[in-house]
């Protein structure tokens, strides 16, 4: 089997592991920590992709993009997390419960 | 597409904001206030003056700094593009004249929300930005950009409940642009390019393509809110500050939908099978039913709103199955895809400016009562005659009666919906109306009826009132322009070959 072929199906795995998480998991880091994986799934992807049609060098746009995707990620991770750490603060629930 | 007219103005919709979001950020709070204001007139004029330059002078681009695409960034300014840009300035300039007054009135009580401005800005910029795209990525970004500045004015307030209802929101949209993300991988992956126009041309329909249609499709629709993934809405949109459900049902949504447009108009149109269309069509149907009942069965306004929202959405989602032709059609007879996605776009239009009033009315209620529970609304009428009546316009148009945006928008769908044959959507659409009209009656109802004990009512800047009446006008104004509009959004070169693909990909599709 090629290199980017297992590269490719690996991230699919991590995306569905991903998903998975974000619906099955309760507890609020649990849940960021499952969109972290869904993320790494997502770049692992476009990094496979970057080696195609023999070339002898690797295509630049897929680094390009998943450099800005890592940045966006690491942001949106940052202040999931400030939002879960305030609702501890101020309630000190962890989970979403039934009524919220 | 790089032979197309430049023109300064895509990059000036996206970094003007940009700036002046930065900029009041070095201001204390009553300066960003101030530099807010000015920022959102300043941006609307820009706005307003790119709109009538793309009306002369047909698509115009900016290539940032002269990098060509792929590495660099490629604007485009179509007229779809012009006429959302347009709808957002309109709509977001009056919800900031409003906030100013809506904050200042509470600037003792603490909630001055200095921070909304910059977020405000930021988030215009990234609309600006989402509509203006022309490759999958930067769609990307952008999207990004306001989902992370939705999330932000959503949790202004920290108090618990949007504190919930925010982060709740936040892992909703971060799974929706991943799914995304990982749909333009797949289509980079197997064609080499992000960029719109180009992508039209050489996708071609396989595993690989339809795969990326099943994971771009759900994730916008988690992001605009589509049935079923429209659980985050109703608590995010009601427990944030007036100005900012308004501005988060009226415009933010939106965005995902122009996306999927786009998309399923310019990009898929080769693998687009019947199926597809029908699916989706019945989470709108579904949507449409669901919400407005869900609506009518909610015992604040705000959750009555917010519930409506979902269901006005819905209405957008029953134009996607309309796009791909039903078997046996052949081309040339599809004469219902202008009224049909015309119809989306007025709806687009119509709910943001009724939604935005009705909101803000809210807001002007709460304000006065201290609490929005309906049952302390009897005998409104006579005290706040205003707001009643921006309630009631704006009702109507949600409801879709003539002479408002909402019924272009329902008159035009019901048309594509018959032309094309599709006729079981027809009572979703109509049912739809009358759901929707039982829980405005509802409202006006209990507004007229008279009260036994009269609450005492706290006062209210006669201005608010103002604003918001006149979005609700604003939304039967839209009707005037209506015939202009829709050919100028036909004379789109680049989307009528998309509506050309589309007609191509149906028939391939259905095979």
């Amino acid at each position: 089997m090629e290199a980017y072929k297992i590269y490719s199906l690996t991230s699919a795995v991590l995306f569905v592991i991903g998903i998975g998480g974000i619906f099955i998991a309760r507890h609020f880091i649990k849940k960021i920590i499952a969109t972290i994986i869904m993320g790494g799934g997502v770049f692992l992807c476009f990094v496979s992709f970057a080696e195609r049609d023999a070339l002898n060098f690797a295509d630049p746009v897929p680094h390009a993009m998943v450099i800005t995707g890592i940045v966006v990620a690491v942001a949106s991770a940052a202040f999931a997390l400030a939002l879960a750490r305030r609702i501890y603060q101020l309630t000190g629930e962890e989970s979403f419960t039934k009524d919220q | 597409m790089t032979d197309l007219p430049t023109s300064p103005f895509p990059a000036l919709l996206v970094g003007l904001p940009f700036l002046l979001a930065t900029l009041s950020l070095f201001f204390s709070s009553k300066g960003k206030a101030v530099v807010g204001l000015i920022g959102s007139f300043l941006t609307a004029l820009l706005a307003i003056v790119a709109f009538v330059e793309v009306t002369q002078q047909g698509t115009v681009i900016h290539i940032l700094g002269g990098w060509e695409p792929p590495l660099g960034i490629l604007l485009r300014m179509d007229s779809l593009a012009a006429v959302f840009i347009g709808m957002t300035a309109l709509v977001g300039v009056f919800i900031s004249l409003y906030a100013r007054g809506y904050f200042r009135a509470q600037e003792d009580s603490s909630e001055g929300f200095p921070l909304f401005w910059p977020l405000w800005l930021f988030l215009w910029a990234g609309l600006n930005g989402l509509f203006l795209s022309n490759d999958l990525f930067n769609l990307f970004v952008t999207i990004e950009v306001i989902g992370i500045c939705a999330v932000a004015l959503a949790v202004l307030s920290g108090k618990k409940a949007a504190l919930f209802a925010g982060l709740r929101y936040l892992l909703a949209a971060i799974t929706g642009s991943m799914a995304y993300l990982f749909g333009v991988a797949l289509i980079y992956g197997s064609t080499g390019t992000l960029d719109l126009a180009l992508l039209g041309q050489v996708l071609e329909p396989g595993p690989t393509t339809t795969f990326a249609l099943l994971v771009i499709t759900p994730g916008l629709m988690i992001k605009m809110a589509g049935f079923p993934f429209h659980f985050w809405l109703p608590p995010a949109h009601s427990s944030a500050p007036a100005p900012v459900s308004a501005l988060l049902s009226a415009l933010v949504v939106k965005g995902a939908f122009y996306i999927l447009l786009r998309l399923w108009t310019e990009v898929f149109g080769v693998s687009l099978t019947f199926a597809a269309g029908q699916l989706i069509g019945v989470a709108g149907a579904v949507a449409v039913i669901w919400g407005s009942w869900q609506a009518f069965m909610q015992t604040s306004l705000k959750l009555i709103v917010a519930h409506s929202s979902v269901a006005q959405l819905g209405y957008l989602l029953l134009v996607f199955p309309l796009l791909v032709l039903a078997p046996g059609v052949t081309a040339d007879s599809a004469d219902w895809l202008s009224p049909a996605w015309t119809a989306g776009v007025y709806q687009v239009i119509a709910h943001a400016f009724a939604k935005a009033s009705f909101f803000l009315s809210a807001g002007i209620i709460i304000m006065a009562m201290g609490h929005d529970r309906i049952e302390s609304f009897r005998d409104l009428a006579a005290r706040m005659p205003m707001t009643v009546m921006a309630i009631g316009l704006a009702g109507v148009s949600l409801i879709g009666l003539p002479p408002s945006g909402g019924f272009m928008a329902k008159w035009n769908l019901l048309q594509g919906i018959f032309l094309s044959g599709q006729w079981w959507w027809a009572p979703a659409v109509l049912g739809g109306s009358l759901l929707t009209a039982s829980y405005v009656f509802m409202l006006m109802r209990l507004a007229f009826a008279p009260a036994r004990k009269k609450e005492p009512l706290r006062p209210v800047p006669f201005r608010l009132q103002v604003f918001a009446l006149l979005l609700a006008l604003g939304s039967f104004l839209i009707i005037l322009p209506a015939e202009s509009l829709i050919q100028f959004l036909e004379s789109s070169q680049i989307f009528g070959s998309g509506i050309e693909s589309i007609v191509e990909g149906g028939v391939y599709g259905n095979d």
